[in-house]
């Protein structure tokens, strides 16, 4: 039998948490590693906004997902998986789980806001502290949970392992559509589908002037229609829709300032007071300082979500707000 | 490894980080929330460097072969910028009463970087001062969230410093739960970047003691602070200056000044009677007891061991004592005319001259505790010129204290100074682990274990390991803050894990310049206990205390 971890080379899976990390490394790292324990995280926090492809697979494809964490479990040698769940929806799934799982598998719900979905927060909170990012390097790969080889890899990344274990795998990927989408739902299509394409396979191109943020409706980019065109997913598998008329970029800014300062850690100077004066632009309807703020954001934020807060901030004021104001 | 900094091919260890490495080839780097008693953090996010074209924190980069590192470009001296603005946007700026006052890491990198200190509108002008008992007050509108406190406070076993949420941003608080109190041991203050945290009484009611013009006012300096006073006005680490201390006290008011290490001379006598005693009545582990952080923590923490903790006061409350009595007496000064002032390199002595039970007589020992800090301001707020003051000799009504009273300020001196005394012999200490020295000794036919250690963290898992097996130590020496006193919680900032090491030698060339080494044949204290010191119930009432259970902000 060809060795599973080839076979998810051959494809070239990317992480499907939107990382595009190529998940035969992460495999490679933990099953090489002779340390004495490793552990499988099966990260099903789903904390963006509007986004919910991962309860969609846990909800239909049960038995698929438990598939793939136990591939990985025996592929990396390790002693036990946790899923890591939601919390909205920690109930209803762990229910339905319940019925795939051994003993070497347990379900914990998440701890935290946003920032806790991220892959060393949430060993932090398996670990029982608060969860709040770790430095890295080291990746989880290497020293995880209680320091020992981890692999973290997103629901849907488990769902693609099984698929390609089975020889069933037809690159499909799993779609999020959301807010004011015609068409709301989940959608399995073709990754390598333009947004454009995703958005005409489901019947969503509005018919009124509108706006989509791709990647996840806390941090990812707007895109106008007229870029949908080429733009394929190199992020998470999330349109969120936005009715342009409906929808004022004002309290859209402010939505998503209140959502990542709630949802932050708070530990790094750049994305702690970066946020807080972002919010403070907002209120004062003031962007001339905010180029300073995206780039120690961007560059030197301890971890990722400080790095993506940019992308939704930046480009719904480029291409939106500054255009309205007749702004540079 | 080989990697490359700003053009320059260096070599260095496999796992070090970027900035250990750059530091040691002389590379310098800014940093503000390093510090090397913590584990990075990397919260300030100044210590920016691009390593293979990407902007990273060096503190926490570690090196990789072939590295290609750039510590200067435009956009890291940006970013840097940035970040420092922001960063002065969450610290009330309250230059004057403030512990780095005259070296202020904020203020000095905002000139390299050319900073706007006001640029951003301050967000935490609002925000509360808290007091720790008596002795510690902290200031959440400086703090400046890098959590070096946090750590600190967990790295000490206590764990009284937290962060809590409040509306949607963290924030560092004492805590409010039960099991949880300050032991005073000051260290949040000198592993604090932005100055959040200060003694209280550092600042405001600093000239009290010299208010009252016709009271003889007594100084006594702890052995400890003679090798970093120096500090405060820019003489190298480490730099013994006794003299030069005891002429500036004269000049600020002071109509004595002696040495606390007298005051050791007596603690190790009266320390090495009780464990005899012990070793005889099998009544072991002793633990030391001259620390008052340590002894809070145990009083709060572990009360199980208040039992083993030795009766025998620390030096400065024993000298006290003996100024008040002995010495009044002496000289024909009524006691209730004299202010005695400890100089300590300590916090949580302000704490200790307030317990009841410490007094003698019915007379509070020591009036007032001034931390080595708190003199060094004192000193240049009265202008005094430290640095070149003509030298006087310290006052010896006491006598000269032995070599071993004077190493009492570093970790390990009083057990070396209590073997020493009891067995005229060395004990030969090895590092179990870090924090912790163990030696095997033989006395009165018996084998004993001496342990020293430093840092409350590690004084927790002696403890612990006691609990397992209670005779796993018999004679314990404890000092609450990294390296024993010279780390001590009102030493002067920056105090760090390098400075430590040089201030510890200072203080041993001093120990070593004494005429002799043991305790016991100091002949002035001798004569004190000859004609003073003649019977137990003055011995007691001089020299020894007792310990109580406490609970939550109970003292």
């Amino acid at each position: 039998m060809e060795n599973l971890i080839s076979k998810i080379k051959e494809v070239n899976l990317l992480g499907r948490s939107g990382s595009m990390f190529p998940v035969a490394l992460k495999w490679e790292a933990v099953k090489s590693s002779n340390a004495l324990r490793k552990f499988v995280i099966c990260n099903a926090s789903e904390g963006e906004i509007e986004t919910f492809k991962d309860y969609y697979i846990l909800k239909n494809y049960p038995e698929v997902v438990v598939e793939g964490v136990n591939l990985a479990i025996a592929e990396t040698g390790a002693e036990k998986a946790y899923i890591y769940l939601n919390k909205d929806y920690y109930k209803e799934i762990a229910a339905v789980l319940e019925n795939f799982i051994g003993e070497n598998i347990e379900i914990v719900e998440k701890k935290g806001g946003y920032v806790g979905g991220e892959e060393t927060s949430l060993i932090e909170a398996i670990e029982g502290n608060e969860p709040e990012p770790r430095i890295k390097p080291p990746f989880p790969s290497y020293e995880g949970l209680w320091g020992f080889p981890t692999l973290v890899n997103n629901v849907e990344t488990l769902y693609c392992v099984a698929k390609i274990n089975q020889d069933e795998y037809k690159n499909e990927r799993f779609f999020s559509i959301g807010g004011d989408a015609v068409n709301k739902g989940v959608f399995m299509l073709d990754k390598d589908m333009t947004v454009k394409q995703v958005m005409e396979d489901t019947n969503n191109i509005p018919s009124f002037d509108y706006f989509l943020q791709i990647g996840g409706g806390a941090g990812g980019t707007i895109l106008l229609p007229g870029e949908i065109e080429d733009k394929i997913f190199d992020c998470l598998g999330s349109v969120v829709v936005y009715n342009r008329e409906k929808t004022d970029p004002y309290l859209l800014l402010e939505r998503w300032v209140d959502f990542l300062l709630e949802g932050n850690c708070d530990k790094c100077t750049p994305c702690r007071e970066g946020l807080l004066r972002i919010k403070e632009m907002i209120e004062k309807k003031d962007f001339e300082e905010i180029d300073d703020i995206f780039l120690v954001m961007g560059d030197t934020s301890l971890c990722p979500l400080g790095k993506v807060a940019v992308n939704p901030f930046k480009s719904l004021l480029t291409k939106i707000v500054f255009k309205n104001e007749n702004r540079d | 490894m080989k990697i490359e900094i700003n053009g320059k091919s260096l070599t260095a260890e496999k796992g070090e980080m970027l900035l250990a490495v750059a530091k040691r080839h002389g590379i310098y780097i800014p940093t503000l929330c390093h510090h090397s008693d913590i584990k990075a953090g990397a919260s300030c996010r100044l210590c920016l460097v691009e390593a293979d074209g990407k902007v990273v924190t060096s503190c926490s980069t570690k090196i990789c072969e072939g590295m290609v590192v750039k510590t200067d470009t435009e956009k890291v001296k940006k970013a840097r910028k940035i970040n420092l603005e922001l960063l002065f946007a969450q610290h009330e700026e309250e230059c004057d009463d403030c512990i780095w006052k005259t070296n202020c890491k904020m203020l000095s990198l905002a000139k390299d970087f050319g900073v706007e200190i006001t640029r951003f509108e301050d967000r935490k002008s609002h925000y509360p001062v808290y007091n720790f008992g008596i002795s510690l007050e902290y200031d959440s509108s400086k703090c400046i969230d890098c959590r070096n406190c946090v750590k600190i406070c967990k790295k000490q076993g206590v764990e009284f410093l937290e962060i809590r949420k409040r509306g949607n941003l963290k924030e560092v608080v004492p805590s409010e739960k039960e099991n949880r109190d300050c032991v005073y041991c000051g260290q949040c203050i000198i592993h604090c970047s932005s100055g959040a945290f200060e003694a209280v009484g550092e600042f405001e009611g600093i000239e009290e003691p010299f208010k009252e013009k016709e009271k003889t006012v007594i100084f006594q300096i702890a052995p400890a602070v003679r090798s970093t006073i120096g500090e405060e006005f820019g003489l190298p680490y480490g730099e013994v200056s006794t003299k030069k201390l005891v002429a500036a006290l004269k000049k600020l008011g002071g109509d004595k000044v002696f040495d606390v290490s007298t005051g050791a001379d007596f603690t190790t006598i009266e320390e090495s009677k009780e464990f005899i005693q012990r070793v005889k009545e099998k009544n072991l582990p002793m633990l030391t007891s001259c620390c008052p952080a340590w002894v809070k923590f145990v009083e709060f923490y572990y009360p199980e061991f208040i039992p083993n903790l030795t009766t025998v006061r620390s030096p400065h409350i024993i000298l006290g004592g003996l100024i008040k009595s002995y010495y009044a007496q002496k000289e024909g000064i009524d006691s209730q005319n004299i202010k005695v002032v400890s100089v300590m390199p300590c916090v949580a002595k302000k704490h200790e001259i307030g317990r009841e039970e410490l007094k003698a007589n019915g007379v509070k020992t020591v009036d007032y505790v001034m931390t080595t800090r708190e003199v060094g301001r004192l000193l240049k707020d009265n202008k005094i010129d430290f640095k070149n003051i003509k030298e006087e000799e310290i006052d010896c009504f006491f006598g000269e204290p032995s070599g071993s009273g004077v190493v009492y300020g570093a970790s390990g001196g009083v057990m070396q100074s209590a073997f020493y005394n009891i067995s005229g012999e060395e004990a030969d200490f090895k590092e179990v682990r870090k924090g912790l020295r163990v030696a095997e000794v033989e006395f009165g036919g018996e084998k004993l274990k001496l342990a020293v250690v430093h840092g409350l963290g590690n004084a927790k898992k002696v403890l612990e390991e006691l609990k397992e097996d209670p005779q796993k130590y018999d004679y314990i020496e404890v000092m609450a803050c990294y390296g024993g006193c010279i780390g001590g919680g009102g030493q002067s900032v920056p105090t760090e894990e390098d400075i430590r090491r040089k201030r510890k030698e200072g203080l041993g060339r001093a120990g070593d310049e004494k005429e002799f080494r043991k305790a016991k044949d100091n002949t002035r204290v001798a004569g004190v206990y000859e004609g003073f010191l003649d019977s137990d119930e003055k011995i007691s009432g001089i020299c020894h205390t007792k310990y109580k259970r406490v609970k939550k902000n109970e003292n």
